[in-house]
């Protein structure tokens, strides 16, 4: 982030920082995050900030919660381009990028209405492999159907 | 795959099987179809289970009398008179299976219950239909039945004709073709009958080359083996868009006038007005003969994955 960025929200002392979510995405992003500003966690959220890379984006700062690397997974599926900085005492302590997981396992669901993950879905998980992370497509196990990122957005978000 | 690397194979798609595999198998068929009663009883101490959850008269019936002729015992789950008419799921009815027989032949309206049986099951399972997606003992037995009548796969003209996007068997021939090295492969069809975006995917990948047509007779003259499939009424998820290419096709006497010398029409049946009666005088009408063919080609199948010759 720019200082011109950093200058709308104070700094974190400790927590996430979500760079690169494509604008409007943020809220998609802490609904995939379990919403942990409903858990009293302090969140703040910019929107539509002008990006070299993006055109505009969003961000979200996290205070006190240091995303998984399941997370971060799950994060790649409706912001594939995000980078996701660790913050300890006001310093990144580490940076990782959003990598879109090979399996996903009971995250998806199939849009086939005939698919048997569909219709079994009480006995069944589904499960999707990656078949490309740009763009992003996963397809069914079951009945290979694929899901665009934009479907994918859609049912998470 | 050797013959002893058949035994306890799931068969769920014929995309799982090399050349060789099918050249194996097409070979034990045809000594099954030779002479189909002088069959060893090499799987008589096998019970083979069938659980048909859609209509079938060819898959269920040759099924049931390739077990037979081998040897085998054969039960069968009716789902109108079983608890999947209480609410039983797919996967606990599989595992009753599973502990009553040593192979379970599946048919399901659901694309990837095979798969999901397969998953569940410790014996193997053969997909006998899962939806719109795999029939590969129908594509094995069209193979075998080409490979028969016109004494090779490689190099003849087929044409794919009528409703690729729902029939499986049409998908499951494509996909079998792909292990082959054919001519050339038309696929005729209205519009919104074409292939669905996975198999289209599938078919570049596995680089069988194909092209769209909206009329037969642009290459009837060229073509050695015609395809014929039935409009997949029970799969359109609106009865408009049905009604809209009903009756769109049609093959009769007259529209194989010009069909070439020699060629074959296959239909994996059953037919409604897609394939005219009068059809079935021509020479050319292979279908009834790769009906029966189902019955050697499962023959086959069943005694390769249950090892019944090798032991």
């Amino acid at each position: 982030m720019s200082e011109e960025e950093t200058m709308l929200v104070q700094k974190i002392s400790d927590g996430t920082v979500i760079d690169h979510i494509a604008a409007g995405k943020a809220l998609s992003v802490l609904r995939l995050l379990g919403n942990p500003e409903n858990r009293g966690v302090t969140v703040a959220l910019v929107a539509n900030v002008q990006s070299s890379k993006m055109g505009k984006k969003d961000i979200l700062k996290v205070e006190g919660v240091e995303l998984s690397d399941e997370q971060v997974q799950k994060l790649a599926l409706i912001a594939p381009l995000a980078s996701v900085n660790i913050i300890r005492s006001y310093r990144v302590l580490q940076k990782k990028n959003a990598v879109p997981p090979k399996t996903l396992v009971g995250v998806l669901g199939c849009k086939a209405a005939t698919c048997v993950s569909v219709r079994e879905k009480d006995s069944v998980s589904s499960i999707f492999t990656l078949v490309s992370s740009n763009p992003l497509v996963y397809q069914c196990k079951y009945c290979g159907r694929d899901l665009t990122g934009q479907e994918i957005s859609a049912q998470l978000g | 795959m050797s013959r002893d690397a058949w035994a306890g194979t799931d068969v769920l798609s014929i995309l799982d099987f090399s050349r060789a595999d099918i050249e194996t198998l097409l070979k034990e068929a045809s000594t099954f179809a030779d002479n189909p009663k002088s069959a060893k009883k090499s799987l008589k101490d096998e019970i083979v289970a069938t659980a048909f959850f859609e209509p079938s008269t060819r898959t269920r019936l040759s099924f049931s009398a390739a077990a037979l002729r081998l040897g085998a015992k054969v039960i069968d789950l009716s789902p109108d008179v079983s608890s999947v008419l209480k609410g039983e799921s797919l996967a606990d009815t599989i595992r009753m299976l599973d502990g009553y027989s040593d192979l379970i032949v599946i048919r399901h309206p659901s694309e990837g219950a095979a798969l999901l049986a397969s998953e569940v099951a410790t014996v193997p399972v053969i997909n006998g239909g899962d939806g719109s997606q795999h029939h590969p003992s129908q594509a094995m037995l069209d193979l075998f039945t080409v490979k028969r009548l016109m004494g090779r796969i490689d190099g003849l003209n087929y044409a794919v004709v009528g409703d690729i996007r729902y029939a499986r068997s049409a998908a499951s021939l494509l996909y079998g073709l792909s292990k082959f090295k054919p001519g050339s492969v038309h696929l005729i069809s209205p519009e919104s009958l074409r292939p669905r975006d996975e198999v289209r995917d599938t078919l570049l990948k596995l680089g069988l080359k194909t092209d769209q047509l909206a009329n037969l007779d642009d290459v009837i003259a060229d073509v050695d083996v015609i395809y014929l499939t039935r409009i997949q009424k029970e799969r359109f998820p609106d009865p408009n868009e049905y009604e809209k290419v009903k009756g769109s096709y049609r093959i009769t006497k007259s529209s194989l006038a010009r069909a070439k010398k020699g060629s074959i029409v296959l239909h994996a049946l059953p037919r409604t007005n897609e394939l005219a009666y009068e059809v079935d005088s021509l020479p050319s009408a292979a279908y009834m003969k790769q009906a029966r063919f189902g019955v050697p080609v499962r023959m086959a199948l069943l005694d390769l994955v249950l090892g019944g010759s090798t032991r």
